[in-house]
């Protein structure tokens, strides 16, 4: 419990060292969200100086970044200049459609890598080991980006995908099921790319993870035991192959997201990505930060359930002798 | 069951790609501002050997695409005439010689063309300049930062190293591409190509540097308390001439994998933000604004030459991964 509640609050402090560093990245910035205005013949000078009071962009720094942070604890984080509304509002919909594919994309990659590491850590050196070993090589060297494109790809060319976004015209008005599965086809491509993405490392890690405990004179007991090759694996050999790969699930969410925000942008899906690409093209920095700032939420996020799955996965970690 | 791995083959290809991007100004038959409006998109012209009444020549030769009359395009071979491709000709346009080209009306182009019926070999093999120059100076500058970051806090210690780590782990706690594109935001959008590839090239080599200064300061570490070092410290040795000496060349190997591993990543940095429009723009051409291309959906299905420089990035990322591996098993595993 004290473990939990220290891991807690030191997401916390990453969290606030985090939005203070963005916050003091965005004042860098030259000129505000009004300096487009400023040079507009049209507009008079006294108009935006009583934008800038209204906005508060008249203030120092230190009084706004207290201001902003108000504002984030509300659930606001800022305002959206570009849109007229808290960032908040614009926010939560955009990070809940990345959580959507992310999660999705992770669970799927994880299932997909567990068995395959496995069997290719089971049979080190055959031709299963070297065809996973040679195609992890070529999909690690596939940027995510041109994953992407294949993906819209296969979508123009098959037409059995849609090629972008998350839901169809008449989402509205579909029931349940309907919905769910038209949400699931406009999910596919993006996941299956974004899993393409993160499979390479999570097998050769599965794989190296379980190598290291295959040689363990504890298996080689159970194996003289006769106890089944498939059992040995998931039962005796994967526990005690566990907590790296628990802990790199904790590292893994950063780059997971990274690759989203890639796949989002080319396959249209309306997530965290796409909204921080258009807030940078807009100069929206309030947006940018909220943005940012929600990626850096996951990632500690990620990392706080990795802990706990090693908490109550490893009982060493849990009563330290 | 270890095979001992070489660096040579990966370092041969590597050697090669960066031959091609720096003769790009005598390989490249064409300018790539220069545009052929009736030839947008016009496939990659092929180069012939056997001529129209059947006999072998010597010397290829091309065929003129032209318009296909009534449909906008699709081009067909002009057979009237045949073009033979001429080595190492001047062009009289910029009175610089090239590798190859052709005289007259005709237009070779072995990758094909783009939108503007500009040369999308002369393109690629430009842009490759910006796309892998951009990667390997950005990966110079991240070790260069990394290295005295490592250094300062592994052989200061105390508050400098902890104040090091910590900015390090809130580097480490965004996810790279969302902060990459944070800093981006705040430089300005327009920017001159050359103030594009330098901004690029900084950003990202800066926001680079935790990896490599956490390795460093891991050896710097271990360095510090072996016995000679001890010695020459006790011998009066400076603390510069510790470093030079004793200490930072045992980071080299280190270093040299780490460099083998950031560069491709850096690479792919700076042709996802030309990609994504935040890095250098057209008609400055780099690998990334090239991809961009293929964002059409008609492109990406019509015109298989526009994905060349994908190509050329799965290309030049499988080396570096191929590098750095032989190096890991060559020089020993850095320890995280």
């Amino acid at each position: 419990m004290r473990h939990l509640l220290r891991r807690l609050a030191s997401g916390a402090l990453v969290l606030a060292a985090t939005s203070v560093l963005l916050f003091a990245l965005a004042e860098i910035a030259p000129g505000d969200f009004l300096s487009a205005l400023e040079v507009d013949p049209r507009v008079p000078r006294e108009t935006v100086e009583a934008l800038r009071e209204r906005y508060g962009l008249d203030r120092g720094p230190a009084e706004r970044y207290l201001a902003w942070a108000r504002s984030a604890l509300t659930g606001d984080f800022g305002y959206s200049f570009a849109h007229g509304r808290p960032v908040g509002e614009l926010l939560l919909p955009r990070a809940r459609n990345t959580l959507v594919l992310t999660v999705l994309a992770s669970l799927s990659a994880w299932a997909l890598a567990l068995p395959l590491g496995t069997w290719m850590a089971a049979r080190q050196g055959g031709w299963v080991d070297r065809l996973g070993l040679g195609a992890s090589a070529v999909l690690l060297a596939t940027p995510q980006l041109l994953l992407g494109l294949g993906a819209l790809l296969l979508a123009a060319t098959t037409g059995a995908f849609p090629a972008g976004g998350m839901t169809s015209l008449g989402f509205a008005e579909m029931g349940g099921t309907a919905r769910l599965r038209d949400l699931a086809w406009h999910l596919a491509l993006p996941a299956a790319a974004l899993v393409l993405g993160s499979l390479p490392v999570l097998v050769h890690h599965v794989r190296s993870a379980l190598a290291e405990v295959l040689d363990a004179p504890y298996l080689r007991v159970a194996r003289g035991h006769g106890v089944r090759p498939a059992r040995l694996l998931f039962r005796y050999a994967l526990p005690a192959a566990a907590n790296p790969l628990i802990s790199l699930f904790g590292f893994s969410v950063a780059s997971l997201l990274s690759g989203a925000l890639v796949i989002e942008v080319i396959l249209s899906w309306p997530g965290m990505g796409t909204l921080l690409l258009q807030a940078i093209l807009a100069r929206d920095l309030h947006v940018v930060v909220g943005a940012t700032l929600f990626s850096a939420v996951f990632v500690v996020a990620g990392q706080l359930l990795a802990d706990l799955t090693l908490l109550a996965a490893d009982p060493r970690i849990r009563e330290p002798a | 069951m270890k095979r001992s791995a070489s660096p040579r083959p990966a370092l041969a290809v590597l050697g090669a790609l960066y031959a091609l991007v720096l003769a790009a100004g005598w390989i490249a038959p064409y300018d790539v501002h220069e545009q052929n409006r009736d030839l947008a998109w016009a496939p990659p012209t092929r180069p012939r050997f056997v001529d129209a009444e059947g006999r072998f020549q010597l010397r290829p030769f091309v065929y003129r695409q032209v318009e296909r009359p009534g449909r906008f395009g699709q081009y067909v071979e002009d057979r009237s005439r045949a073009y033979p491709l001429r080595f190492f000709v001047t062009r009289p346009s910029t009175g610089r010689r090239h590798l190859f080209g052709v005289d007259g009306e005709a237009r070779v182009f072995l990758l094909g063309a783009d939108r503007f019926g500009r040369d999308q070999l002369s393109r690629l093999l430009h842009g490759g300049r910006v796309s892998l120059g951009a990667g390997l100076l950005a990966g110079l500058l991240a070790v260069a930062l990394g290295i005295a970051a490592g250094t300062a806090a592994g052989f200061y210690g105390g508050w400098i190293d902890a104040a090091t780590m910590r900015l390090g782990e809130l580097f480490m706690a965004l996810p790279w591409l969302y902060l990459l594109l944070a800093v981006r935001a705040v430089l300005p959008l327009d920017l001159t190509p050359a103030g594009a590839f330098l901004a690029t090239t900084a950003v990202v080599g800066t926001l680079s540097w935790v990896r490599p200064a956490r390795l460093v300061r891991g050896v710097v570490l271990s360095a510090r308390e072996r016995e000679f070092v001890l010695a020459a410290r006790g011998f009066g040795a400076s603390d510069l001439y510790l470093l030079r000496r004793h200490v930072l060349p045992q980071a080299a190997a280190v270093v040299l994998t780490q460099l083998a591993l950031l560069v491709p990543r850096l690479v792919l940095a700076e042709v996802t933000l030309s990609f994504l429009g935040l890095g250098v723009a057209e008609p400055t051409p780099s690998w990334g604004n090239m991809l961009a291309a293929l964002r059409q959906v008609h492109v990406l299905t019509s015109y298989w030459w526009a994905s060349a420089p994908a190509a050329a990035l799965v290309a030049v990322v499988l080396s570096y991964h191929r590098l750095a591996s032989a190096l890991q098993q060559l020089l020993g595993k850095p320890t995280p």
